[in-house]
Order: structure tokens, then C-alpha cells, then sequence
């Protein structure tokens, strides 16, 4: 439903006749991915954001889901994270015709971007009265919460939980996904709380709720701790203490440390990365009830995930973090930012191998996906050679769609948990039992 | 905004510190609570718009100066033949963006704390506000029911 709503308020007219379809849609605005467990299928929506931020926006945009884009100039970007501006891009797949809009506008946005465009523009140079209209307030409320990224992060976690070998518990994954859903609002307007004055100089960030006047930071605050408390209680009472504690850990991280800090410090990326990598873990221990392996080897490819997406981003987005007053690694060390996000494009390639030692998946999955890995670490080659604005966006263009691939294809290389148990001994069992489980 | 209204008014982006100005709407029967939060929200603002916008000048300024040199070190001259402005590319603008950053870290650091400081106080006190509100209307409440 979450995804629906998503698709129709983006004016995505042509994604609804897509959702049977696992493809990408690459919107100017939204690159989409559904779960569809029963389906086998997984259609991930994601929505360019602004990288800046990229620690898990379970709070904030997933970096990778986390992580908030920032703006490209007037390009075209699919947003992953908040929203960035984006340059124009080349359609990602043969449905993205739809790319003619200028300007990204960050996830939160709900709009058509064409009228959304005209419609900003006047309204900007209008005086307005700054009185909460209740039927504004969704989309308000939306924009506040960092909807799409929030998606985005939701749909990583189920990704974690999809990988637990364990029989799947509808119940579970549901409480599980609205609760990680509920935090990464709350975590989102705790951030956007904070980042008042700097929004409204950045060209990605100017049109949010709280920069325009129309909410107060009152309600922000309400709004964030009326979505937190219960998350985080629902993930605690419904699901397990475990994936409460690491939700209440990842907000706390995300608003508390990765917000403050990237005004500070460069080292904000990696506590960004970290943010990104949490959601999956908390799908897994949910799943589970415990830290395996497993859910650290996710955890794992989800913050490696984090540093190509975000470094790439951040390279066309300098002058407004020296502006803003931003720490980023891209304007302050910037042969270190293309070497990172060179070193863990390559880490993708040695996590996926160790997918399979680990029993997550069978070993087709370091196999199917070396062609992807070896892709975007070549990617990152070229940034880390080149340094420029192209290679930069190629980059970060190829991360959007890689991550969901990757999530993808193991999710369909996944270890059969039947496949383990008959390893056991299913001869003093007989054949009977081998038709309880049914799993992925 | 107009005479007649009850609420403040949030106008568009400022030219030069990109902050939108706010118009605060006094209520004929405000209490001393209600005063010191507009007069912590004026202030807050005042400062804001300052600081942003001697800080974007200042960029814009050093940014020009940069440009301005640079391209004297390359014997160029600030528009080419056909009156365009002349432009360093974005490698050669990052020098500029890192130095820049590096030398308002402190004063950033200073801002920051600041911000942090009247963010909270600002919110607190439309806390207490909303609460004072709440508490007088149930009152009303009680008492018109009463009746």
C-alpha cells in the first residue's frame, strides 16, 4: 500500500501497470522496487535524495536508502536519499521517457515535478500566512518524515529480514517493517528539526516543511516523538528487544551523532554509513532474535554500499557544502573520498563471496553478481582517476540501481532452509517432514 | 500581510541570507509567556539573517577574488570576445571551496552552538505556550458546559 501511495502521489502514471514487472523504472524522480515476498519479486522505490546525510535515515534517507542526496545543480538525479538535485539523466531503463524535468526535487516531495516546478516558483515570491491547514498536513507531514527515503530504509530491512533462514512470519515482518518505518520518520524530522537555517542555503533542501514556515517546530518535534515512541515500542513489545534496542540505537545515532557531526568532522560519513547498514541487521533480528553472521554480512554490503553512493553524490555538491559550512570529504580531503568509495566498491566483492561461506546464499551469488561488483568498482576506478563530474555521476547513478540487483539476486540465491535441515538427517525422518517448510 | 490577521507571515527567501522573514503577529491580550517567545523568535531571526547573510557575501566576494586571480595567472582576462563571464571549471573551484570552508570552520562551530542553543529554547517555550493555551481552553471548556 505504502509503495502504491507512493507511486500515484509521484505521477508515475505508468508504474501501476509495472508492478508485475520486476524492472526498474527509472522516474526522473523515483527508481521503484516492490517486495513482493510471496511474488518472489522484489520492486524497490527509491527516491534521490541528498546524500548529505547519509547514516541510516531510519531516520534519515537510507544513505543508501539512509543517506539524503543532494542537489546535482539543475540535473536530473534519482534521488536515493533526500533530496538532491539531480543533473539530467539518461534513462536508466527504457521506461525512464518520462525524464524531462529539470529539477529533483528531494523525496519528500510529492508533487508532479512539472507543475510542482511552476508552482514553486510562484509561490516562492508570496507572503505566506503561517497557519497549519489540515488538509495540507499529510503531505506536510510527508515531506517531514522524509517519505520516500523512509520507503526506502523500510524496504532494506525487509530485504534483512527476507535473508533470515528462518520460516517466514507474516505477523513479524510486518510489525517489524512498520516499526523501522516509524523510527526512520521520526529520526528524519528530528534531522530536519536541526537543520533549519542550513536547508534553506542549500539548493536541494530549500523547499522543505519547516524551512517554509509550514509547520512549526513544535509539531515537528510532537510529530517526530509521536512516530518514535511507538515505533521503538512496537519493535521492542512486538517483535524483540533486540531490533527495539538497535532501532532506539540507530536514531539516536543518526539525529544525535551523524546530524551534529557533519558540520564537525569528515568522519561523519562513516557513522552515516553506519546508520545505512543498521536496518537490514534489525529485518534480520527480527526475523531471528538474534546478531548472526548473517546479519552482519548484510549490514556489511549495505555500509560498503553507502560510500560509492554517497562520494559520487557529493562530488557535484561542493560548493554548497562549503557554503553551508558541511564537512565533507569531498571538498576537504578529496583524493580520499574517490579512494574510499573505490576501496569498498571493491569490499562489495569480497562480502558477496563471503555470502555463501557464511550460508546465507549458494554460491551462484558471488557468481551472478561478480558482472554488477565488477561494474561499479570500475566505476569507481574511473572516479578515483578521473575526479570529474561525469564519472562522478556515473557512479552514483550505477549505485542506485546496484544495490537493489544485488539485494535482489541474493534474495533468489538464498540458501533453501530446507536445503540445510535435509543436510541433517531427514532419513530418520522421512519424506513427510520434508514438505512441512515451505521457504524462499 | 493584511490588517486583519491572526497568525504570522513567512515571506520569500531573503537575496542574500536565503532565509525566509517572518512576521509576527502580536496578540492584543499577549501574556509575559507569549511576549518572550516572539521576542526570542524575533531575536533568533535577526541573528540568522545576519550571520547568513555577511556569510554568503562574503563567499560570493571571496569566490569573485578567487576567480579573479586565477585566471590573471593564466593571462586571462574576466570575460572572453564575446562579453561572457569567464569561469574556472569545478576542479579548479575546489581549491577555492576547501580553503574556504577550512577558514569559517570556527566561526561555523560558533553558530552552530548557537543555534543549537535558541533552537531549543524557542521550542521549549512553544511547549509552554501550547500547554498555558490547552489548560485555558479546557477551562473554558469546563465552565461553558458548566453552564
Amino acid at each position: 500500500g505504502l509503495f502504491v501511495w507512493h507511486l500515484k502521489n509521484t505521477g508515475v502514471r505508468q508504474l501501476p501497470c509495472r508492478f508485475v514487472h520486476l524492472c526498474r523504472v527509472a522516474n526522473d524522480r523515483l527508481i521503484t522496487f516492490q517486495y513482493f515476498n510471496f511474488l518472489k519479486r522484489m520492486y524497490v522505490t527509491q527516491y534521490n535524495n541528498d546524500l548529505s546525510q547519509r547514516a541510516k535515515p531510519k531516520s534519515e534517507a537510507v544513505v543508501s536508502p539512509f543517506r539524503e542526496l543532494q542537489q546535482l545543480d539543475q540535473e536530473k538525479k534519482v534521488v536515493h536519499k533526500i533530496s538532491p538535485i539531480s543533473p539530467v539523466q539518461q534513462p536508466l531503463s527504457e521506461t525512464s521517457s518520462k525524464n524531462e524535468l529539470r529539477e529533483m526535487k528531494s523525496a519528500a516531495d510529492t508533487e508532479d515535478l512539472v507543475t510542482l516546478v511552476r508552482a514553486r516558483s510562484k509561490d516562492d515570491r508570496q507572503w505566506k500566512e503561517m497557519k497549519l491547514r489540515l488538509d495540507d498536513l499529510p503531505g506536510i507531514l510527508a515531506r517531514l518524515s522524509k517519505i520516500k527515503l523512509t520507503a526506502l530504509v523500510v524496504s532494506t530491512a525487509s530485504a534483512g529480514f527476507a535473508m533470515a533462514p528462518v520460516p517466514f512470519d507474516l505477523t513479524c515482518f510486518l510489525l517489524a517493517s512498520l516499526g523501522t518505518g516509524l523510527a526512520s520518520c521520526a529520526a528524519n524530522s528530528i534531522n530536519q528539526f536541526f537543520e533549519v537555517p542550513f536547508d534553506s542555503n542549500m539548493n536541494r533542501t530549500k523547499n522543505r516543511p519547516l524551512v517554509r514556515g509550514q509547520i512549526s517546530p513544535l509539531l515537528a518535534v510532537c510529530f517526530a516523538a509521536s512516530c518514535g515512541v511507538p515505533g521503538i515500542a512496537l519493535l521492542t513489545l512486538g517483535v524483540n528487544p533486540l531490533t527495539g534496542a538497535l532501532g532506539a540505537f540507530n536514531i539516536f545515532l543518526y539525529t544525535c551523532c551523524y546530524t551534529p557531526m557533519k558540520r564537525m568532522s569528515i568522519a561523519n560519513t562513516w557513522v552515516g554509513a553506519v546508520v545505512g547498514a543498521i536496518p537490514p541487521v534489525m529485518g534480520w533480528t527480527a526475523a531471528t532474535g538474534s546478531l548472526d553472521a548473517g546479519a552482519l554480512l548484510l549490514g556489511g554490503i549495505l555500509y560498503s554500499w553507502q560510500f560509492p553512493h554517497f562520494n559520487a553524490l557529493s562530488w557535484g555538491l561542493r560548493e554548497d557544502y562549503s557554503r553551508g559550512g558541511y564537512c565533507m570529504m569531498s571538498v576537504t580531503h578529496p583524493e580520499l573520498c574517490r579512494r574510499v568509495a573505490l576501496r569498498h566498491c571493491l569490499a562489495l566483492i569480497g562480502l558477496s563471496t563471503a555470502a555463501p561461506v557464511l550460508d546465507i546464499t549458494t554460491w551462484t551469488f558471488p557468481v551472478v553478481s561478480l558482472p554488477i561488483n565488477l561494474y561499479i568498482s570500475y566505476l569507481g576506478f574511473r572516479f578515483y582517476r578521473d575526479a570529474d563530474r561525469s564519472s562522478s555521476r556515473k557512479l552514483f547513478f550505477c549505485s542506485l540501481w546496484h544495490l537493489p540487483m544485488l539485494l535482489l539476486v541474493m534474495f533468489t540465491c538464498k540458501k533453501s532452509f530446507l536445503e540445510k535441515e535435509d543436510k541433517g538427517d531427514l532419513l530418520s525422518e522421512g519424506p513427510g517432514r520434508a514438505m512441512e517448510i515451505r521457504l524462499p | 500581510p493584511p490588517a486583519h490577521s491572526c497568525n504570522d507571515w513567512i515571506g520569500p527567501p531573503d537575496k542574500h541570507s536565503n532565509l525566509r522573514p517572518v512576521i509576527f503577529y502580536v496578540p492584543p491580550e499577549e501574556s509575559p509567556l507569549e511576549r518572550r517567545l516572539r521576542e526570542a523568535r524575533q531575536e533568533a531571526q535577526a541573528c540568522d539573517q545576519r550571520f547568513w547573510a555577511r556569510h554568503n557575501r562574503a563567499f560570493s566576494q571571496e569566490k569573485e577574488e578567487f576567480i579573479y586571480s586565477r585566471l590573471k595567472a593564466k593571462g586571462l582576462e574576466m570575460r572572453d570576445e564575446t562579453g561572457q563571464k569567464a569561469t574556472l571549471n569545478a576542479e579548479e573551484m575546489a581549491d577555492f571551496y576547501k580553503d574556504f570552508l577550512s577558514r569559517n570552520f570556527r566561526k561555523h562551530m560558533q553558530y552552530n552552538r548557537d543555534w543549537y542553543k535558541r533552537n531549543f529554547t524557542i521550542t521549549f517555550l512553544m511547549g509552554q505556550v501550547a500547554l498555558v493555551r490547552a489548560l485555558r481552553w479546557l477551562r473554558w471548556k469546563k465552565k461553558n458546559v458548566g453552564n
